[in-house]
């Protein structure tokens, strides 16, 4: 049976679990980084020697991890990239941004846990050289940014911070560092020009890879909260016990972010690729399934940014069959496990781990409208493709969700937002432009539905005949039930 | 950035370690590294290997002498290189060549992925496509977002005729516009600063402005406020934009959004003649064309040139050019006699009054803001008439760019002719003394206002002779027995030698109102009337070219320049 793992939210939800850190030390806090700031050099069987770091760094690689955020790149892999030769300074900073429409799994962290997550910077700061590290909060999450203050507080009362920690020499301060509402200081290179008090327009890479010229121009690390998470665990188990969880490729725990049109939205934490996309929709123990009378219509699988998947798709993935040849295997969408790539084999992606349900009632026109108007706000407005395109989109949409659709706005919408993906700075061309192309390109009859019906000036509109009161402020009453926050 | 380092920095040439490309087709070897902007060797980048190439990357956002920002995407091309095999050797065609893997969307590997050529590096094997048909649709869906919420204002638009918008729309664009949506409105003729009107609804958010104004600069008055595509340019709230190089971001504004409140609503730029020159105030001698029409100059611009002003000019060079156009310009020529309005009977008084002037009676009072021609002819004039001869300096405030406080355009011309005393203005007083002592009984002037200078006007009226040369009338001209009236360096030819000991050549962009000559031709006229130097008058074969070439082998420090040599850039004297 399908159930949650509970490895980072093992606590969180605990009746009297609190987010000081007298009940963290309590529950076996801080004990992982006094072993990791104990630890002594290795020989190797070759003969060499392997520091402390070196050390932590190999275990971090060695478990697979990847990145929570949204791209899922191995997080040792990015550290492995780090210049440890400039002779700056290293910096490390935790992406607390999290604004990814349908995500609130960091929060529950920062909110409920916030020193599992500074014992595993204190940890990968210490494996990387850092002294100094941020931690980028979103502006709208002001408890959480006083919590982390709190706990930076307590840490540093405890000698978990600052210098000579816990008598080992090393120095490290942590600051918190809060947004200002840009959903685009969630983006690597965004958030380091917002750190350094500029307008977060994301830098352009080439040259600016964070690894080499990254904050103030120095080598700088951006991990997600709950990849910073996971890093305490995977040194407090081991690589290879955190290895075993999850599936090859896919390893660890992942929480994902259930919103939209099931019975049990909220956040569950997962063997990554041990549940299905099915399973989190629909299984007791996650989703609990769609509203009394619904069928499912669309599914977005990694926040509002990813590919849409229609109901009833059905996936060529590349598995690995018994006699260890990769081979393509027939997958329902509701039986894609929840993984990075097998979502990714889909068309798609596990994104930052939001997965928003669409049921029959949902004017797939309007979400899209909804979602479009997101993007078209929050482009930065740096390079061109994405500041005109993402308006553009919004407002062709907003036109067909007031009565002024046209029979070629399908194809309209597909050529702006192909102009707009792989032609910009950062990822947000991406974006704002995948929800669009596949929007009109799986419901494609919905959108030329609704053109046809506006120029034939009929009220008879394909939204008309979905259920009354659906539509985006529902969604939005529906996401934000009491559980999931 | 905390030391000053010398303004322009001076380019670095590029690496002799070449890497070889291919750029449609056409394969070459280009430098490994090249200079920035800021004269500094990087990686070069697909950019400049396609100019090296001859083939011209549209682009908005970058100019050579600013940071790269990357944010237009006019310059994504499509590119390949050579395709590694698992043993990371290249993998080879049938025909032995390298297989080129084309770059190509991550998630689509169906559709190609460009790069921006401004900032990607080249590398060995690669191959760049500025031609190819997808590279053609970036651009031409590039455009098409540039266009989308533009006014397309372009009858009413200063910039038409010059604007990179219309350009590549013609270039690169499509004809017609899918766009039906309300177009994005934004402020219109914002009072930016003294100088400048911005037309935000124009702009296309290319950043020039702000690179130029913070990163050569220095001044962090220009940003962007709002989001997305109400991106708008604003000087910082409540502040106006005001710097003496304000006007070069209305040069290098691709587009009609910063506009010069001098020059808007003025003249169509196609009317306009361009003819390359210097700039005259001061002694750095920024390079400019001057953009002229019917006798009249509309503006001017700075012309690029690496050794002395990189792309740039300050805002007070720039607007100093009216006085040329003035309606009280000296425009008739006059001699001691009533009725002498004759340059010939006129330069015959001037020989027969000097020639009979008294050796060491007579002094020469010369203008560095003359041409080095000029004053090396007047030079020989005061050789002839065994004259004390001096110029007049000029200073004032200097900045760390381009601003030299040395107000006169050619001291080291006047310096190296031998007109200027060492101490340039230190003889001045040795003059005025003689002439109150009656020592000094004749008085040549060139292009100065001695009055102002020491010489008190009613010291003049004791000469015997006062020989005056001046473009506009003051005390001095008032005075003259001999009035010669003279051009604006627009009006003629001849080179200025700049601080840094550059010569420089400039060219005739309009003719001078009335009597008015290029003083070095009617200079050789009196010259030869006094038999005191043979080189050829405008009747027998006069050119600036050759009278340039006589005196380089003539003037210690310019030994071995030759005019043709000067070329648009100039070339160091040898001081």
């Amino acid at each position: 049976m399908p159930q949650e793992f509970r490895l980072i939210l093992k606590q969180a939800d605990v009746p009297g679990y609190t987010p000081d850190v007298e009940c963290y030390l309590r529950h076996g806090g801080y004990e992982t980084l006094r072993r990791c700031l104990a630890l002594a050099p290795k020989d190797l069987s070759d003969g060499k020697h392997q520091s402390p770091q070196e050390q932590i760094r190999d275990e971090v690689l060695k478990s697979g991890l990847r990145g929570r955020g949204g791209a899922g790149f191995s997080a040792g892999l990015k550290w492995s990239f780090v210049d440890r030769k400039s002779g700056k300074p290293i910096y490390l900073i935790c992406n607390a941004d999290e604004s990814e429409p349908g995500t609130f799994k960091d929060r529950q962290i920062l909110h409920k846990d916030p020193h599992q997550l500074i014992e595993g910077m204190i940890i990968a700061c210490f494996a990387n050289d850092v002294h100094l590290a941020y931690i980028y909060i979103r502006g709208e999450m002001p408890e959480g940014a006083r919590l982390l203050n709190q706990a930076l507080r307590e840490a540093r009362a405890r000698g978990f911070l600052g210098r000579n920690i816990l008598g080992s020499a090393y120095d490290l301060e942590i600051h918190v560092h809060r947004g200002a509402g840009a959903y685009i200081c969630g983006e690597e290179t965004g958030l380091i020009e917002s750190l350094e008090g500029k307008r977060a327009y994301p830098r352009i890479k080439p040259p600016y890879f964070p690894a080499v010229l990254g904050l103030y121009q120095c080598p700088t690390i951006v991990n997600n909260v709950e990849t910073l998470a996971a890093v305490r665990h995977i040194l407090a188990m081991g690589a290879s016990e955190y290895a075993k969880l999850g599936t090859p490729n896919n390893t660890g725990t992942r929480i994902v972010s259930v919103s939209g049109h099931v019975k049990r939205p909220g956040y569950f934490e997962i063997e990554v690729g041990k549940a299905t996309l099915g399973e989190l929709i629909f299984h007791e123990n996650f989703g609990g399934g769609l509203r009394e009378g619904r069928t499912l219509k669309a599914v977005i699988p990694g926040g509002s940014s990813a590919k849409v998947f229609k109901a009833g798709e059905k996936f060529k993935l590349r598995r690995r069959a018994a006699d260890g040849q990769m081979s393509p295997v027939d997958v329902d969408l509701l039986d894609l496990p929840y993984d990075f790539d097998s979502l990714q084999q889909a068309g798609s992606m596990s994104g930052s781990g939001a997965i928003i349900v669409m049921d029959d009632s949902t004017d797939m026109v309007a979400a899209l409208a909804n979602i479009s108007e997101f993007y078209a706000h929050e482009s930065c407005g740096q390079c061109t493709p994405c500041r005109e395109g993402a308006l553009w989109m919004s407002k062709a949409l907003h036109r067909m969700t007031h009565g002024h659709g046209r029979r070629q706005d399908a194809e309209y919408l597909l050529h702006i937002a192909q102009n707009i993906q792989g032609r910009t700075i950062c990822a947000f061309g991406e974006a704002a432009a995948w929800p669009v192309l596949s929007f009109v390109k799986k419901f494609r009859d919905e959108f030329e539905a609704r053109g046809a019906a506006d120029e034939a000036g009929s009220d008879l509109l394909p939204h008309a005949a979905i259920g009354a009161g659906a539509g985006p402020t529902a969604e939005r009453k529906l996401a934000a039930s009491p559980r999931s926050e | 950035m905390s030391t000053p380092s010398p303004f322009p920095p001076v380019p670095a040439p590029p690496s002799t370690e070449t890497v070889r490309v291919t750029v449609d087709g056409r394969a070459l070897d280009v430098p490994k590294m090249m200079p920035d902007w800021q004269g500094r060797l990087q990686p070069t980048t697909m950019l400049q290997a396609c100019q090296a190439a001859g083939v011209e990357v549209p682009h908005y956002c970058y100019h050579s002498k600013l940071p790269v920002a990357g944010n237009c995407r006019m310059c994504l091309v499509e590119f390949g290189t050579p395709l590694m095999g698992p043993d990371r050797k290249p993998v080879t065609e049938a025909d032995g060549s390298p297989k080129i893997a084309r770059s190509v969307l991550p998630y689509e590997p169906g559709t190609p992925r460009g790069a921006i050529a401004c900032a990607t590096p080249i590398s060995p094997g690669m191959e760049i496509y500025p031609g190819s048909p997808a590279t053609k649709q970036m651009r031409e869906a590039v455009l098409e977002s540039l266009l989308i919420n533009h006014p397309l204002d372009c009858p009413i638009c200063d910039q038409a005729g010059e604007c990179k918008l219309q350009e590549y729309s013609v270039e690169h664009g499509q004809a017609a516009s899918r766009f039906v949506e309300p177009k994005v409105h934004k402020p219109k003729a914002v009072d930016l600063g003294p100088r400048i009107m911005l037309d935000d609804e124009r702009c296309i958010l290319c950043t020039r402005c702000v690179r130029f104004t913070k990163d050569i600069v220095g001044d962090d008055k220009l940003g962007i406020v709002n989001r997305g595509s109400y991106n708008t340019i604003a000087a910082y709230p409540g502040t106006r934009f005001e710097n003496n190089y304000t006007l070069n971001t209305v040069d290098i504004c691709p587009v009609g959004a910063l506009t010069s409140k001098d020059f808007r609503f003025q003249m169509r730029v196609w009317f306009l003649k361009e003819t390359s020159s210097v700039c005259t105030s001061c002694a750095t001698g920024c390079n400019i064309t001057i953009w002229s029409r019917e006798e009249r100059v509309h503006r001017y611009t700075p012309r690029d040139n690496d050794a002395v002003n990189a792309s740039w000019m300050c805002d007070q060079g720039r607007l100093h050019y009216r006085w040329i156009g003035r309606a009280d310009r000296l425009r008739e020529v006059q001699g001691a006699r009533a009725g002498s309005r004759t340059w010939r009977a006129v330069l015959a008084g001037v020989a027969k009054a000097l020639l009979s002037a008294k050796p060491g009676s007579v002094a020469v009072v010369a203008s560095a803001r003359q041409t080095t021609e000029e004053l090396y002819l007047l030079a020989k004039l005061a050789a002839r008439l065994g004259a004390v001869t001096d110029s007049v300096p000029r200073f004032g405030e200097a900045d760390r760019l381009l601003v030299n406080a040395d107000k006169n355009p050619n001291m080291a011309g006047a310096r190296l002719t031998g007109i200027a005393a060492d101490e340039p203005g230190s003889r001045l007083m040795e003059i005025a003394a003689g002439i109150a002592s009656g020592t000094i009984r004749t008085l040549i002037v060139f292009g100065e206002d001695v009055t102002r200078h020491g010489i008190e006007p009613e010291m003049l009226s004791r000469l015997e002779t006062l020989v005056v040369s001046d473009i506009l009338p003051n005390e001095t001209t008032s005075r003259a027995h001999f009035l010669l009236p003279g051009c604006a360096h627009a009006e003629k030819r001849g080179t200025f030698v700049n601080a840094k000991g550059h010569v420089q050549r400039f060219l005739k962009a309009i003719e001078p109102p009335g009597d008015a000559r290029p003083e070095a031709e009617f200079l050789v006229e009196l010259l030869q009337l006094m038999a005191a130097h043979d080189f050829p008058t405008p009747a027998s074969g006069f050119s600036m070219e050759a009278l340039f070439n006589r005196m380089a082998r003539d003037v210690p420090g310019l030994t071995g320049l030759e005019w043709a040599r000067l070329g648009e850039g100039g070339a160091p004297a040898s001081v």
